[in-house]
């Protein structure tokens, strides 16, 4: 997949003002960024739902704009809004999908067990949770077996539990091969779930690599953090890779750029009390590149 | 199972678990259908009731004609004042050779035809008085004409109204409903083409009507209301299936144009309601002023009325096919081409 210089606006607002990326087979790639940043809008371009004002995609080798049939059954679309039809059950909405794209109701049976419905198949779409409703949306997205999927805010307005069973679904269908691209305001899940990420923000990309690469391409420093009263201030500031010190009521806080080191004294000296340790995090990385807290 | 195949199944069962979309389909016609079937059964044969005071031969007579109903009273100051009250258009009342007959001025209808028939009953007493045979005799036997009863209007009319809007509101409900929640979008999503959407919402929407028809006219069979099909009904397949497609062009209209479920309901009743009253669904167009008459000209619902009861009822030849399915299909593809014009597959 691959998108060159993408841009749509409506009316003043630049949605997608300039985007280019490309995703290549089998990567679980991530668009992040808070709510309005331009990523469902820069989906429904790569998706074809949507023609750019400028810019091309490239999608499996054809442009997806205006509508390729011969493309519509290798690419899979999970809509923001989960989209069912009326009162059918939840095997029924999975049958109904397959036979659009002339599959049996075999395969939409296995999808129903891939995303933990099996007990829920004859549940109506209205009565499932909004974590079934979001893994149902994901199997009718998938049912037709295609290469890549997307995925809209697939873990928005999900409990944790329920983010967390999610998380195991999208893995398996990487594990099968498939290439993944989500959005998601999530920037710790996309930390744990994606291959690479790339950052949004008002219609633009700020950057974009493997997480890993852009936390430590911060060279923020890592803190520890340990109970208030296991260490003094002092005696803290003093050890071997000690940096700054902090202290509030409740714990100290030590930033260092030799982690290894400090933690060994540390331990040398017993005073591992409440031990916390906390590397930079994708939210800094955006921190870092807006000079705005993230938020979601 | 193939596209078109499992979308007309999708459809038909959103249809029949929806209790509310059950009810306006079946229930709410059946209901017209019940009252109006009632209500109208005996209005053929109804009888003029008359005040009866005293006792005589002209009194027995008119009580033998069978066309009267006497209600008796002591005194005629009683019944007259009854008449005074409205509650009957007149009196008779005999004392020896006397008849009295007084009649409420503001009901001259049934006044006069009481009056004929009081008059009537003393003539052929006093000619019988004489001994004389009479020299003009009337010779008379009835003639079936073309009025019908009304259970006979009554039942195409809501069988065609109830259908109409079965079709207004499915077309128009499932393209708002499944354009609001995406499914559009996901179908577009998927190698499925327009026609074959458009061609299993169209055969649900038949089948819906055709189970509603069977329904309707069975009903009205029941001898409860006495519905009689004549010969000719299989001709009025025709004009009621490109009716169907007509309302269906128009429910994909309104579905066109409407954002929101509630939006497409009061649009379907605005087009629909007014239809009903003025193309002789709940009373013959017949009887409606003439300027009436020519404006539902302009409503499919009136031709499909019309030609609907044209075979079902009144055994008309398959001349009478030409106007009502020529006007309906011209509709329907008039109608159609609009909202294939202005069909969105997402709200903008």
């Amino acid at each position: 997949m691959v998108v060159e210089d993408i841009r749509k606006a409506y009316g003043d607002l630049k949605a997608v003002d300039g985007v280019s990326l490309s995703v290549a087979e089998g990567e679980f790639f991530g668009i992040l960024g808070p709510n309005g940043a331009g990523k469902t809008t820069t989906l429904e371009i790569i998706e074809g739902l949507r023609e750019p004002d400028s810019g091309s995609v490239r999608l499996l080798g054809e442009s997806p704009w205006p509508r390729r049939v011969p493309l519509l059954p290798r690419v899979g679309v999970q809509l923001q809004a989960s989209s069912f039809f009326e009162k059918l059950t939840a095997r029924e909405q999975l049958e109904t999908f397959a036979s659009l794209y002339g599959v049996g109701a075999t395969r939409a049976h296995e999808m129903l067990d891939l995303v933990g419905l099996a007990d829920k198949a004859d549940t109506r779409e209205d009565k499932l949770s909004g974590g079934q409703r979001q893994r149902l949306s994901i199997a009718c997205a998938l049912v037709h077996d295609p290469d890549v999927v997307f995925l809209d805010e697939p873990t928005a307005a999900l409990d944790p539990q329920a983010r967390r069973n999610l998380w195991d679904v999208l893995r398996a269908i990487q594990a099968r091969g498939k290439t993944i691209v989500y959005t998601t305001h999530y920037l710790d899940e996309a930390e744990i779930l994606c291959d690479r990420v790339a950052i949004m923000d008002k219609g633009r990309i700020l950057a974009m690599d493997r997480p890993a690469a852009l936390v430590r391409g911060l060279d923020a420093p890592t803190h520890v953090i340990l109970e208030r009263g296991s260490l003094s201030a002092a005696d803290a500031a003093a050890l071997p890779g000690s940096g700054e010190v902090g202290e509030d009521e409740l714990s100290l806080t030590i930033s260092t750029r030799q982690p290894a080191e400090l933690l060994s004294a540390l331990a040398n000296r017993g005073a591992l009390e409440g031990l916390q340790v906390r590397t930079a995090t994708l939210e800094d990385v955006f921190l870092n590149l807006t000079g705005r807290e993230y938020r979601a | 199972m193939t596209a078109f195949k499992s979308l007309a199944l999708a459809m038909v069962k959103g249809f029949y678990r929806d209790k509310a979309t059950l009810f306006f389909t079946f229930v709410f016609p059946l209901m017209f259908l019940l009252i109006f079937g009632l209500l109208f059964r005996d209005s053929g044969s109804e009888k003029i009731t008359v005040g009866a005071v005293g006792e005589g031969p002209v009194i027995t007579a008119l009580a033998d004609t069978g066309v009267v109903e006497l209600e008796r009273y002591p005194t005629m100051a009683e019944a007259v004042a009854k008449v005074r009250d409205g509650d009957l258009p007149a009196a008779v009342g005999q004392s020896g050779n006397e008849i009295t007959y007084r009649f409420a001025a503001s009901d001259q209808n049934q006044a006069g035809t009481v009056r004929g028939i009081v008059v009537g009953v003393v003539d052929n007493l006093n000619l019988a008085a004489t001994n004389q045979p009479p020299r003009y005799t009337v010779d008379e036997s009835n003639v079936e004409d073309s009025s019908l009863e009304p259970i006979q209007f009554i039942t195409p009319g809501i069988m065609s109204w109830g259908v109409a809007i079965s079709a207004v509101f499915g077309a128009a409900l499932t393209l708002v409903n499944w354009r609001k929640k995406q499914v559009l979008r996901r179908i577009r999503l998927a190698p499925v083409g327009v026609p074959t959407v458009l061609s299993s919402r169209v055969v649900v929407s038949v089948g819906v009507a055709i189970v509603q028809a069977v329904v309707f006219l069975g009903i009205g069979s029941l001898p409860v209301f006495g519905l009689r099909l004549v010969g000719t009904w299989a001709l009025a397949i025709p004009v009621f299936l490109l009716g169907v497609l007509a309302f269906f062009a128009i429910g994909m209209l309104v579905g066109a144009f409407c954002k929101t479920e509630e939006a497409a309901t009061g649009a379907a009743n605005i087009v629909v309601m007014p239809m009903a009253f003025l193309s002789g669904t709940f009373f013959p167009i017949e009887q409606s002023p003439k300027w009436m008459q020519a404006v539902s000209q302009i409503f499919p619902l009136r031709h499909m009325n019309d030609g609907i009861m044209d075979f079902l009822v009144r055994g008309q030849g398959a001349s009478a096919l030409v106007v009502p399915c020529l006007v309906l299909a011209g509709f329907t593809v008039v109608v159609g081409a609009i909202a294939a014009k202005v069909f969105q597959w997402e709200d903008s």
